[in-house]
């Protein structure tokens, strides 16, 4: 890889102590500040972790030289900033597996590669099951995981004991068994996102925050330009990576798109010492729980079932969600709830993304990643970079473009994908 | 939690009832073509603004009826029979 930081003040141990000896008063931005110029050869309308890390690999993968990042807000202040953290790659369907590894395969590299500490930890995975029904669809999936040559383990209720000691087996629900990723974990989703900000703006990658997309300039089926807050910007080649916009952002451009937009809810409770070491995901109870490095419990829960935009999430999923961790792990009961927020997640009729081209020239998209994207950011970015650089779909998203919904050739991973949506 | 009045039986708590996704999607003729149909099927509108939608009161009376409601605030401004054609109402962008 072609990659040659120009502007960027290298991390180090050694950096670090030449820095505490003159008080730290040297630090540079992470980022600079660009000029915004008229015209880019690549404009990607969303500063997210996929905007940016398609920027990243488009000029170290693919020497794109000039590229403007513009968002709306501040960097990774929409799902890249409000999701739980969680990679992993044991998806059901051939399509879904090997781009899912290719990601958790770039994330495991990340850190060196972007020179910034991610975060990474592979604690592993667990996700358990209820039933003998569900037994037997755990041992289909976790069989398919392996066919697709990616790491997966069955897990008796005993291990499952061994494993996170905390849970409760005899609830409600009881745990009959389950099976584990070792690879996945969680990584630290701020962290991604200035990091691949940082190593973009110093291959040259303008990053414009405060900067909001209001039309596109197309013309003879072309992409021209992007108009916006700050103007126009003509450009040839567009990237449309807006979660949770989506829909509003196709519709500027003509397009309507296969897209429910829901409100996704976490929460997280007040820092505890260590009692969790793995993620644990239950389907059946819809119980999705980590614990962070800070000692905060981590929960994930469902996505309100209609449309909506409000960046709340409901109470009835938030009351469901909690009565189901507090049954699988009763001593989290004594905990109280520190803060709860939620994004707005573009669902797409089977679970999966839609990537790549559009029926406008020079337009391509990368959303409807529902309850899911950030796993994907490095794969993601990566595919998007070759795809809009070469102007071929790269090979691990050719099944994931907008035609499958024409071809009905649907890659249905709603049952598959960690827990029902 | 959303409130949803319900034509049959009243002002309801949101858990008893199930959304059914958007209204007033027309079949084209099965003799279309295939872009079509798939916009049929699986194209929606996904608007910031008032979504046109059907709810059926599954803890309660069974009946399906439309709702008129915004994305963004959440607000019910409508709420009328299947089969009714969609009011017109004003405000459609919340942002």
């Amino acid at each position: 890889m072609g990659y040659k930081p120009r502007h960027m003040q290298r991390y180090s141990l050694a950096r670090l102590a030449w820095h505490a000896f003159r008080a730290n008063r040297g630090w540079q931005p992470a980022w600079r500040e660009p000029v915004l110029r008229k015209a880019y050869d690549v404009v990607i309308v969303g500063g997210g972790g996929h905007g940016l890390a398609t920027a990243y690999y488009l000029a170290s993968k693919h020497g794109v030289r000039k590229i403007a990042v513009l968002e709306r807000g501040w960097i990774g202040g929409g799902n890249s900033g409000r999701n739980t953290q969680v990679v992993r790659s044991n998806y059901f369907h051939a399509a879904s597996s090997s781009f899912y590894d290719h990601s958790l395969r770039l994330y495991e590299g990340l850190a060196s590669e972007l020179n910034f500490n991610v975060m990474l930890s592979q604690r592993g995975l667990v996700n358990l099951a209820h039933s003998e029904h569900e037994m037997e669809i755990v041992r289909r999936w976790c069989n398919a995981i392996r066919i697709n040559g990616i790491d997966s383990e069955i897990l008796s209720t005993d291990e499952i004991r061994r494993l996170v000691p905390a849970v409760n087996v005899h609830g409600r629900f009881p745990v009959l068994g389950g099976f584990v990723q070792h690879r996945a974990g969680i990584c630290r989703h701020d962290a991604v996102v200035w990091g691949y900000a940082r190593a973009a703006s110093a291959l040259g990658v303008h990053i414009v925050q405060n900067c909001e997309v209001t039309g596109f300039d197309i013309s003879g089926g072309e992409a021209r330009g992007v108009r916006t807050t700050r103007g126009a910007i003509s450009a040839g080649r567009i990237v449309m990576n807006a979660a949770g916009h989506a829909s509003h952002l196709g519709a500027l451009a003509g397009l309507r798109l296969p897209l429910a937009t829901m409100a996704l809810q976490a929460m997280v409770t007040e820092p505890v010492k260590p009692v969790l070491d793995v993620v644990v995901i239950s389907a059946t109870v819809h119980a999705y729980v980590s614990q962070s490095d800070r000692g905060e419990i981590v929960i994930g829960a469902g996505a309100d079932a209609y449309n909506s935009y409000a960046q709340r999430g409901g109470l009835p999923q938030q009351r469901s969600t909690i009565g189901a961790v507090v049954e699988l792990f009763p001593s989290f009961s004594r905990l109280k709830l520190m803060r709860q927020w939620a994004g707005r997640v573009d669902i797409t009729p089977d679970t999966s993304p839609l990537m790549g081209s559009t029926p406008i020239q020079g337009l391509y998209i990368n959303c409807g990643w529902g309850t899911g994207g950030f796993k994907a950011i490095p794969a993601g970015g990566d595919t998007m970079a070759h795809t809009v650089a070469t102007g071929q779909a790269h090979p691990l998203i050719r099944g994931f473009g907008l035609d499958r919904f024409r071809t009905g050739r649907l890659i249905d991973e709603g049952a598959a994908a960690g827990v029902a949506h | 939690m959303l409130r949803i009045p319900c034509p049959y039986c009243g002002l309801r708590d949101e858990p008893e009832f199930a959304f059914g996704g958007p209204s007033h999607i027309t079949r084209p003729p099965c003799t279309c073509d295939d872009a079509t149909w798939g916009s049929y099927l699986w194209e929606r509108d996904n608007p910031v603004g008032v979504h046109y939608e059907r709810w059926v009161h599954a803890y309660g009376c069974g009946r399906w009826f439309n709702v008129a409601r915004h994305t963004l605030t959440h607000e019910i401004l409508a709420v009328y029979g299947m089969g009714q054609p969609r009011p017109e109402l004003s405000g459609d962008r919340g942002e």
